[in-house]
């Protein structure tokens, strides 16, 4: 299939160029994060905290990772169901996150608050945890370790395919 | 009396979740297969292609499946012949920490559902179902389930007299509503009759099934199911085509007379499970 490679931090007109239905790698930095990471750094803004990382155009990507073995920077690592992370979505996008990965459908909410931020969102290949385990370069906890699977993880990355579900201009491929 | 041995329970629940988080079950593996070569759509064509060459990085890297290792679900099926040396469930239950800890398998199990959702972080406690046969043997099934696709459960207590098609109905508008959620193709489990419980847990036993429904009623209603899924578009991992569910099983039981519960067990594409027979 045809694909569009992107690296990190993303261009702007690379992600403005992103329609639902698309192909694309990632080669770069991505950071993980699920359920409860996500509930804390509400926290940590509601009580105006200093954040783990600096969102500014980052790639955030809803994943709890099985523990890496020896010999590898991570274990398997494919994508957990984004919609438990939609009460979350505009905190993240008003800290400047631009893309987020995951699976599965976003609340109309989400999308329309997608085009309002010019963000985009993907889905990864659920289920395809040991294949994903390949696109994983090195990986280190930056928050949150306390939570186990569900740390901060920022993760190098290399050609991590996903396809762009929900687009900025209000494109979905789920529709 | 026979009497199985500590050691032999606890090696054969070690085994056996190795297997199912590591190795793709043949049938599960041939049913992505056959959906591959039939897809025409060419990204739901691709989805698939990268979901068997996940399967053989698996288990050839030694890589779980999914990074969701699931909950550990155990069906035993205890012969009145036979004695286990010790606590059964003490010893799956410690066979399964110790497992998940070697073998760097995630643990997704927290301690309480609503005022201490904090990781046990051994994927215990293990939820172990047991039926009393006949005879001298025990088997084993261990099954891995997810948490997306556990989240799309269902159970509806119909009425009696609901025509057969509404059911059809409600099950194909399950699926079509899950979409991309449960991580399809799906292998769907379907538990009719009994009480709820009853009717949910046929649901998860009925998704092991190998072999369509020995009944030739129940067998048509689980094709002309499987077909009208397959309609909906939803395809592999949601981006459309013709492959929404790989198959479909039924497991019935007798109900009372005011009832008729039907429970869908959506399995994601990973159907992840081994058995054995001490």
């Amino acid at each position: 299939m045809k694909t569009i490679d992107l690296h990190t931090p993303i261009p702007e007109h690379d992600l403005q160029q992103l329609k639902a239905g698309d192909f694309i790698t990632i080669s770069g930095t991505i950071y993980t994060a699920r359920d409860k990471a996500h509930k804390k750094i509400a926290e940590l803004v509601a009580q105006q905290k200093p954040l783990p990382i600096d969102f500014t155009n980052a790639v955030i990507y809803y994943a709890g990772p099985s523990p890496a073995p020896p010999g590898m920077p991570i274990g398997a690592i494919g994508p957990t169901t984004s919609y438990r992370m939609d009460a979350y979505t505009e905190a993240m996008l008003s800290l400047g996150v631009r893309m987020f990965i995951g699976k599965g459908s976003r609340s109309s909410e989400v999308k329309k608050l997608l085009v309002n931020y010019n963000a985009v969102y993907c889905s990864s290949f659920g289920g395809a945890a040991a294949y994903l385990n390949q696109c994983v370069v090195d990986a280190q906890i930056v928050a949150f370790e306390e939570f186990g699977p569900e740390a901060m993880y920022k993760l190098t990355v290399e050609k991590f395919p996903v396809i762009v579900i929900n687009d900025m201009y209000g494109g979905d491929l789920y529709a | 009396m026979r009497t199985i041995s500590h050691e032999e329970l606890y090696t054969a629940i070690s085994n056996l979740v190795v297997q199912a988080n590591f190795n793709l079950p043949d049938h599960v593996y041939q049913a992505l297969s056959t959906m591959h070569s039939s897809e025409k759509k060419p990204l739901a064509k691709e989805t698939l292609h990268i979901l068997l060459q996940n399967a053989t990085i698996a288990a050839t890297k030694h890589i779980p499946l999914c990074q969701d290792c699931g909950s550990v679900i155990v069906f035993l099926q205890i012969g009145t012949g036979v004695t286990i040396d010790g606590n059964p469930e003490e010893i799956i239950n410690t066979a399964v920490a110790d497992t998940y800890r070697s073998h760097y398998l995630r643990p997704s199990i927290v301690k309480d559902p609503l005022f201490d959702r904090t990781n046990t972080g051994t994927n215990t406690p293990v939820f172990i179902h047991t039926d009393i046969v006949e005879g001298d043997s025990l088997a084993i099934t261990v099954y891995i389930k997810g948490g997306g696709s556990e989240n799309m459960s269902s159970l509806r207590m119909f009425t009696p007299t609901a025509d057969i098609e509404q059911i059809i109905g409600y099950i194909v508008a399950t699926v079509k509503q899950a979409g991309p959620n449960p991580c399809p193709p799906l292998f769907l489990g379907i538990g009719i009759g009994g009480t709820a419980d009853v009717a949910m847990l046929n649901a998860k036993k009925a998704v092991l099934q190998k072999e369509p429904h020995p009944n030739e009623e129940y067998r048509r209603l689980e094709e002309v199911i499987l077909q009208r899924c397959n309609t909906t578009g939803v395809g592999p991992l949601g981006f459309g085509g013709n492959n929404t569910v790989a198959t479909v099983r039924i497991k019935e039981a007798p109900t009372h007379i005011a009832t008729l519960p039907v429970a869908l067990n959506l399995n994601c594409h990973s159907l992840r499970y081994r058995s054995t027979i001490l």
